[in-house]
């Protein structure tokens, strides 16, 4: 059970939390633009890698904002959380 | 064994009688199960699994490989209870089973309890060093949570005869549990199992709170207690666990681990007539000298090495105690019950073997530094070649592993590294410093020499020499797997099954794995042994779920007006949390008479529904009709407030993923309205692209399902049971349109009435605060008697939208439908919306996809079961392939026939063509229709 810090409400347990899959992605500003292929991309390729990644996490059983959290998949070590709109090195 | 009335931490002096087997035994205060069953002679508690040989105790505490028993009847019966771990009390029951447990046959009545702790400090396990650990850290000012799954504190120092500062040893953990217990922030948790370490330091804790009183004593209180404890550190001081020699023979009853056998003298007074030690190790020579302290004639000790030397031997060799070297036990002889009553002695060079009659057995085969904890959060391992046993690899950050779990033994030792650990530990929580703290203690340990690497008896006989009691698996079991061509100790595990026991294999998984290497001549170094994955010991489901039972562990919501549903007999169902009415029978009705009865109501007359379960989310600021533009198919901005819109919504891969109809309120406000059990999602859908796409729009979203409640008046009569309802309100057609709202006063009581329908017929909804609903209701059925009001549930509901062609999200769609699929272009606005890429994907573009259609069997009093397949042709031959399925099926009193829904490939394109539905014990020919089969000029809408 992790204790994630919620930049809003501070650490919390795990089960106030709602997965939210890799951060930064965002949805494309003209999906119209975008070839089938590149529109896939998005829809169903995320990165799967070992090692620190950012990924979004809603508190939904607290607050319920989005936010980012650097978390290091091979260890489970949550390196920091930042808002939504701050960037990976803001993470704390 | 005998029971010595000077020895021991029982109460000699009071007993009491309790039951093993239906066979009525004595125990005293302080025993455990096992501890009562040697001390009445039970020598044998069981069979094994495999082969059905007698089995008996093996040690003292829960490694043992297959002291367990079914303990309770009826409904608190538990099984596979660690008989080390349980402890008996006047009229505890008990049963052995030592492999296969009975699970209670009705819900446990016992109560399970759960509760969450913070502390800075941690320290799982209450030996030396743990004692000094948690001792340092709460000198220092952490919190400190110290816990132990023995009822005493003192570890291993309980069972050994072992000074301290030239006092007993238990003197010392006296004085240091009194000086923990007056720390107003030290907690100490005895018969407290610390089982699983999460991340950031969660570890779960089990206290048995009452498990070991009467049923008289326990007042109400939990069993058991589940701790879930948040630490900045963990110490973790574990301890060690022995692990036994292999040769033939040694799992008889009497044959025991050297530890087990001393601990057995010193925690219960317990002791054999004659006792002989094999061992490969210096400490099982505590077991001799301690029992020979005790009276016990100490036959011999064999030990495997060549010339021990170190103060124990040579203490031994004082006591007169023979010590054979480069010896081993090489089998065992026993009674006609199986159980020990002489050993047979060899050289290891050869020669005669010599029998040795006694009736213990004390085997050490060295020890293995226990440290799960670290090992649970991928913590590493590694082959410590002199102390031949695994010790902690690397550090994790707020994890430090100490004592004998660390590979350290001895008392001296493990207080010194313990009180270190302590200090860093309380220093990493702000308080104190390592270099100011006190001292650590002095004193040496004994020397001890080498551990033999050594684990079966060279030429043994295979078939009964065990690796593994609990699974039964000898030497030739182990044969067996290497010689298919296994040579990964993971396979070696699941062929064998070897270490999978419900002890988890403590006894066992080091020697299989240095059986393995040496079959490869391999370094065990680099072989390792399987991994050990949380729990760290057994935990029964009632204890991890506690009181999360039943509505505890999934809410039932339901409406204001359930209570009169309940008491006009109302069927239910379940959607999502909510109870909703499926049917309310009347007389001896079935759910068919009483839908057809029901649905004939609303089309002939008036019936009545309540609603109030359908998700509202309330959606407020200047952006709002942006906002949901964004996310519906269709526009929203444009309706003007006071009028209503069906949506529809898909996920960003274009599948259809809830709909509902949206209310304009006002210029800034909307109330948008989901299916029952698609409120939490949608909301939290629409949370997300708010928050994290567009959170520049002025948007606030709030859940206001539960603050409304819902009464749907429906049918050609509605406008006449409305006027009665509602005499103010003009509710002509010209005045009261479809898809209109008008607040009004309804019954008396301030409303927000619409006219939307899920049935085709004119309908209004009244929305009242959720604490009206019941007095709306019970206004609406009393002002509909004239008219013959029917309340229906949502079976009618279901086959009344069906008539319609009204798809249901979750039973025409599955997350592979889209709006097209579904007939749905017209909803499809000229405008960006969340998903619209996806819509012409080549996928989606395929003329072959499921398309939604009606369905109307040949014959028209057969249904369909939903779910059905549909295939081309009426005559087949398996494998066939299937070209659409039913999704809905009913019988309508409208049309006085049976149909059905259907997603049908390239469906809309063959209207009017047969095709069918292949059962098990008919075929049934269908004809495809267009989805709305009733009323297709909606005519029945306006009343
Ligand atoms: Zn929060």
């Amino acid at each position: 059970m992790f204790e994630i810090r919620c930049p809003y409400c501070g650490p919390r347990d795990e089960p106030e939390f709602k997965y939210g899959g890799q951060a930064h992605v965002a949805y494309p500003a003209d999906p119209e633009l975008l070839s089938d292929e590149e529109w896939a991309r998005f829809l169903f390729v995320r990165d799967n890698s070992r090692g620190r990644y950012a990924e979004r996490w809603n508190h939904a059983a607290g607050c319920r904002r989005w936010f980012n959290v650097i978390r290091d998949t091979g260890t489970h070590e949550l390196v920091g959380s930042y808002r939504v709109g701050e960037q990976p090195e803001d993470a704390r | 064994m005998k029971r010595l009335d000077d020895r021991g931490r029982i109460d000699h002096d009071h007993s009491f009688e309790f039951t093993y087997d239906g066979r009525t035994l004595t125990a005293h205060p302080g025993d455990t199960l096992a501890s009562a069953l040697l001390a009445n002679g039970v020598d044998v508690i069981g069979t094994s699994v495999l082969m059905s040989r007698p089995r008996g105790v093996v040690t003292d505490n829960v490694t043992d490989p297959h002291a367990f028993a079914q303990v309770g009847t009826g409904s608190v019966t538990e099984p596979l209870m660690r008989m080390n771990e349980v402890e008996v009390f006047a009229g505890f029951e008990a049963e052995g089973r030592l492999h296969q447990g009975l699970l209670p046959t009705e819900r446990e009545s016992t109560r399970f309890e759960k509760r969450f702790a913070h502390c800075d400090v941690l320290v799982v396990g209450a030996g030396p060093a743990g004692l000094s650990a948690a001792l340092a850290a709460a000198d220092a000012g952490s919190r400190v949570i110290l816990v132990d799954d023995h009822p005493h504190l003192g570890g291993a120092l309980l069972g050994g005869e072992k000074l301290i500062d030239d006092k007993p040893a238990t003197r010392w953990v006296a004085d240091v549990e009194a000086r923990l217990r007056a720390n107003p922030d030290v907690t100490i948790l005895t018969r407290t199992t610390a089982f699983n370490n999460g991340d950031q330091g969660a570890v779960a804790l089990m206290e048995r709170v009452t498990e070991h009183l009467p049923e008289a004593k326990r007042d109400g209180r939990a069993l058991r207690r589940m701790w879930q404890v948040r630490t900045h550190e963990l110490v973790v001081a574990t301890g060690a666990t022995e692990r036994p020699l292999v040769f033939a023979d040694n799992d008889r009853p009497g044959v025991m681990l050297a530890a087990g056998v001393r601990g057995f003298l010193h925690r219960f007074g317990l002791v054999p007539e004659k006792l002989v030690v094999f061992t490969a190790c210096d400490d099982a020579y505590r077991t001799a000298i301690d029992l020979a302290g005790a009276g016990v004639d100490v036959q011999m000790v064999v030990d495997v090495r060549k010339d021990p030397q170190g103060s124990l031997i040579k203490r031994t060799r004082e006591l007169g105690i023979e010590i054979r070297d480069n010896a081993a036990v090489i089998g065992t002889d026993g009674d006609a019950d199986g159980v020990l009553t002489a050993v047979r002695v060899a050289s290891l060079d050869g020669g005669v073997p010599e029998a040795i009659a006694c009736d213990c057995l004390a085997v050490s085969g060295g020890w293995d530094p226990l440290f799960d904890l670290h090992l649970h959060v991928s913590g590493g391992s590694r082959w410590n070649r002199k102390l031949v046993g695994f010790v902690p690899d690397g550090s994790l950050p707020g994890i430090r592993v100490t004592g004998a779990a660390a590979g350290i033994f001895g008392t001296a030792g493990c207080r010194r590294d313990g009180h270190v650990v302590g200090l860093v530990a309380a220093e990493a929580t702000g308080h104190g410093t390592t270099a100011d703290g006190p001292a650590a203690p002095e004193g040496h340990d004994a020397n001890e020499g080498p551990t033999a690497d050594f684990v079966d008896v060279p030429g043994t006989e295979r078939i009964h020499a065990f690796v593994d009691q609990h699974r039964d698996v000898a030497l030739a079991g182990v044969d067996r797997a290497l010689g298919s061509g296994i040579h990964h100790v993971e396979h070696v595990k699941r062929y064998t099954l070897v270490g999978t026991g419900t002890e988890q294999g403590r006894t066992a998984k080091v020697n299989a794995g240095r059986l393995t290497a040496r079959h490869f001549g391999l370094d065990f170094a680099e072989v390792g042994i399987s991994n050990a994955r949380p729990l760290a010991q057994p935990m029964t489901f009632g204890s991890l779920a506690g009181r999360s039972l039943g509505v505890r562990f999934d809410p039932v919501r339901t409406t204001s007006i359930h209570p009169w549903h309940v008491a006009h007999g109302a069927i239910f169902e379940d959607v999502g949390q909510w109870k909703r009415p499926w049917f309310f029978p009347q007389g001896n009705e079935d759910m068919d008479a009483a839908v057809l009865r029901e649905c004939a109501a609303v089309r002939e007359g008036v019936g009545m529904m309540d609603a109030s379960t359908l998700g509202k989310i309330d959606v407020k600021g200047k952006d709002a009709g942006e906002f949901l533009d964004r996310l519906y198919t269709g526009v929203m901005s444009s309706l003007k407030p006071g009028r209503a819109r069906y949506g529809v919504m898909c996920k960003a891969d274009g599948m259809v993923m809830d709909d509902g109809v949206v209310l304009r309120l006002a210029d800034d406000h909307f109330m948008a309205t989901t299916t029952t059990g698609g409120a939490a999602g949608v909301l939290d859908w629409m949370e997300d692209f708010l928050q994290t796409e567009w959170p520049y729009l002025d948007v606030w979203l709030t859940s206001v399902t539960e603050q409304w409640a819902t009464v749907a008046v429906v049918g050609p009569k509605a406008r006449e049971v409305m006027a009665v309802l509602a005499p103010e309100l003009d509710v002509t057609q010209d005045a009261f349109k479809f898809m209109q709202l008008e607040d009004a006063v309804v019954a008396g009581i301030e409303s927000r009435v619409a006219r939307i329908s899920f049935s085709g017929e004119l309908a209004f909804e009244i929305n009242v605060p959720m604490t009206y609903g019941l007095a709306l209701w019970e206004a609406v059925f009393a002002a509909g008697q004239p008219f013959g009001i029917t309340p229906y549930g949502t079976e009618s509901m279901h086959v009344l939208r069906a008539e319609k062609g009204y798809f249901i999200v979750g039973q025409e769609t599955d997350g592979t439908v889209t709006p097209l699929d579904l007939g749905l272009d017209w909803m499809i606005a000229d405008k960006e919306f969340v998903g619209r890429r996806s819509l012409r994907r080549s996928d989606m573009l395929r003329d072959d996809r499921k398309q939604l259609v009606g369905i109307l069997p040949v014959d028209s009093k057969d249904r369909l079961p939903e779910g059905a397949q549909l295939i081309d042709s009426a005559e087949y031959e398996i494998p066939v392939s299937m070209i659409g399925h039913v999704t809905s099926s009913y019988e309508s009193s409208a049309m006085g026939r049976t149909f059905g829904l259907a997603l049908v490939r390239n469906g809309r394109n063959r209207i009017g063509e047969t095709i069918y539905a292949p059962l098990a014990d008919r075929t049934v020919a269908v004809e495809i229709v267009d989805a709305v089969i009733f009323d297709q000029e909606g005519a029945r809408r306006d009343g």
